[in-house]
Order: structure tokens, then sequence, then C-alpha cells
């Protein structure tokens, strides 16, 4: 778990919509695994990828939260 | 057990995930807008109810902690209309996909919309039937294939937007599952109205309509979204060739007129006073 973004793995089914509309694109999907990966220096909390997570598996923190 | 977001509040999470919905399906990010407009709205759980037919649509009342029916093909709104009567109070939530409100049950919708039936329904718009294995529904457009339609549709399709504002519906809008913002903000303003409301929620199906119409990746059905659907004031301004390959969305019809149930409690009271 990261500082930002917190990924429930097991309810991820791996469709990479995460990945491909991040605004910043600070995630790439995991070549074994096929699980997203955040680069969460990048990551501006805009929280897009747990709007568009169909699997509700990425909840992303807001700005200023711990 | 993750950290829990406003959606994760109402999931029967322990019992149904992950969900049955294919990998990538546009299903999912609708139900995510459905519940924040329904937190949005500060309701008790208690005072909602969620109905639903048949299809990989009406799957959704499974996965909410409220109220819920999962009733039959295309008789959602038969199912809702009871509810809502016998409950005037309580806010009646309709989930259906494009074959059960336009199709299977497009008599149940037409007369819904007539009566002013004070119903939310959300219907999410995958332009077949998916669940059954991708015969051509009345939203699939002309020239696109299904599994009954090899060699491409030759049937004209339904605009379910069009369809409810020509039947009467109190407030009609259109967004897709790419643009989440707007979906939840149409779900939310229909939640405030009176009288039959209808959010047609476009989304991709990459298994079956998307492999025989080559949008088979999920990313690919949300890119075909993100370029082809404008708000209406600008697709109004397009030239008659665009707008065949261009799809408007934003809020097509916002009136206020009077509900059934306004009219039915009304009508009580009257009676009741004349005794």
């Amino acid at each position: 778990m990261g500082k930002k973004i917190s990924f429930y793995e097991k309810w991820c089914k791996g469709c990479g919509i995460c990945a491909a509309f991040c605004p910043k694109k600070c995630i790439t999907m995991d070549e074994n695994t096929n699980k997203p990966v955040w680069n969460e220096d990048e990551c501006i909390q805009c929280g897009f990828c747990e709007l568009r997570c169909p699997d509700f598996a990425i909840v992303v923190k807001k700005k200023g939260e711990k | 057990m993750i950290e829990q977001s406003v959606v994760h509040k109402y999931l029967r999470k322990n019992k149904k995930f992950p969900h049955i919905w294919c990998p990538g399906c546009g299903h999912g990010v609708i139900m995510g807008s459905l519940l924040r407009a329904i937190d949005k709205m500060g309701v008790d759980r208690n005072n909602v109810a969620v109905i639903s037919g048949i299809g990989c649509s009406s799957r959704t009342p499974t996965y909410l902690d409220f109220n819920t029916l999962h009733t039959t093909h295309g008789r959602a709104l038969a199912f809702a209309t009871g509810v809502k009567l016998a409950r005037p109070d309580m806010l009646v939530i309709v989930v259906m996909g494009d074959g059960d409100a336009v199709g299977i049950g497009g008599n149940h919708f037409i007369h819904a919309a007539r009566r002013n039936m004070d119903l939310k329904v959300v219907v999410y718009n995958n332009n077949i039937y998916g669940m059954t294995g991708g015969q051509a529904s009345p939203t699939t457009p002309s020239g696109k294939k299904a599994t009954t339609a090899r060699y491409g549709n030759i049937e004209r399709s339904f605009d379910i937007c069009d369809l409810a504002r020509s039947t009467g519906a109190n407030y009609v809008a259109r967004a897709t599952s790419y643009h989440v913002k707007q979906l939840e903000n149409y779900i939310y303003k229909s939640f405030n109205k009176k009288g039959f409301t209808v959010v047609e929620a476009v989304t991709h199906c990459p298994t079956t309509y998307g492999r025989l119409n080559s949008l088979k990746e999920p990313v690919a059905g949300m890119e075909f979204q993100k370029n082809n659907f404008i708000m209406k004031n600008l697709w109004d301004k397009l030239s008659d060739e665009e707008k065949q390959v261009k799809f408007p969305m934003g809020e097509f019809v916002d009136v206020d007129k009077e509900g059934f149930v306004t009219k039915y409690l009304n009508l009580i009271e009257s009676v009741r006073q004349g005794d």
C-alpha cells in the first residue's frame, strides 16, 4: 500500500483502463501479473483511476489526507 | 481489507465480490457513478429501493446493500410502479439494460413515461444482448454486427433518449462510461426531479459487441466514447454527414410536469375529505 493509493489486488481483473486514461501517465501494467503499478512521485491524486475502475479495486486518498 | 471509499459503503463486499462482469466492462463504472449519486442525496439506505430486470446490467442490485429486487425480463418498471405506490416516500431506482428497457420491456417503458410515474430510470446501453450471447438488440446501430446479424444489422435502431422525450419523461439525459463525472451529475439531478426520469448511460461491451465490431479491448471501447460523444449544443452545429458518426450527449429534457404520485396522493386526500 502506497501513500497515495490503496489497491485491492483480488478485485482487479487487469483491464488496463486505469493506465490508459491516467492524465499523468503514471500507471503502468505489470507484464507478469497484468496488474497496475503506480509511480507515486508523478501521481497528482486526481482520482480518475478510482472513478473509472470497473472493479472498485482502487481508492485514491484525497490531497492533504494522510 | 481495502480502505473504504464512498462506493464501498454500499457494496455487499463480503459476499459477492469480485463481480461477474467481464474484465473492463463499463457496467461497473456506471454502478460507481450511481452509488456516488445516491451518497450525495444523503438518504438512509432503508429508504432506497433498486429494482432491475434480467441481463448483465440487472446484476447491479445483487451487489448493492439497499432494498433490492431482481425481477423478470423487461418487467422491472411494472414491479417498481408497485413499490413506489406502496411506499411513495421511497427513492425508487430502476436499473435496466437496453434490451430490457426498450426491447422486451418496451411497452412498460413507454407507459411508465406516459403516466409520468415517479421512477428514476438508469438505462445501461451497451448496444447488444450481452449476457445471452450477443444477439442484436433494438439499439444495435445499423450496419454493426451481432451474432444474429453476422453481415451487419439492417434494422434501424432506437434512440432511447428520443423515445423517452416523445413519450413524456420529465428529465432525459445521456452520458457514457468514459464521462463518469457528467454521468454522476445527471443521475444526481434526476433523483431530485419529480416524475419519470431517464438517464441513458452508454457503455462498451468488450466481450460480445466489441469482439464483432473491432472494439475488442476495453480501452478501445472507452476511446471510442471519448472521441465520438460530444455535448448536445456542439453536436447541433455539425453538418449532416458528421452527425452520422458523432453522437450527442447531455441533457435533452428538463421540465417539471406533475408526477403520478403527486396526483395520486392528492386524489386520496380529496376523496377522504369528501366523505
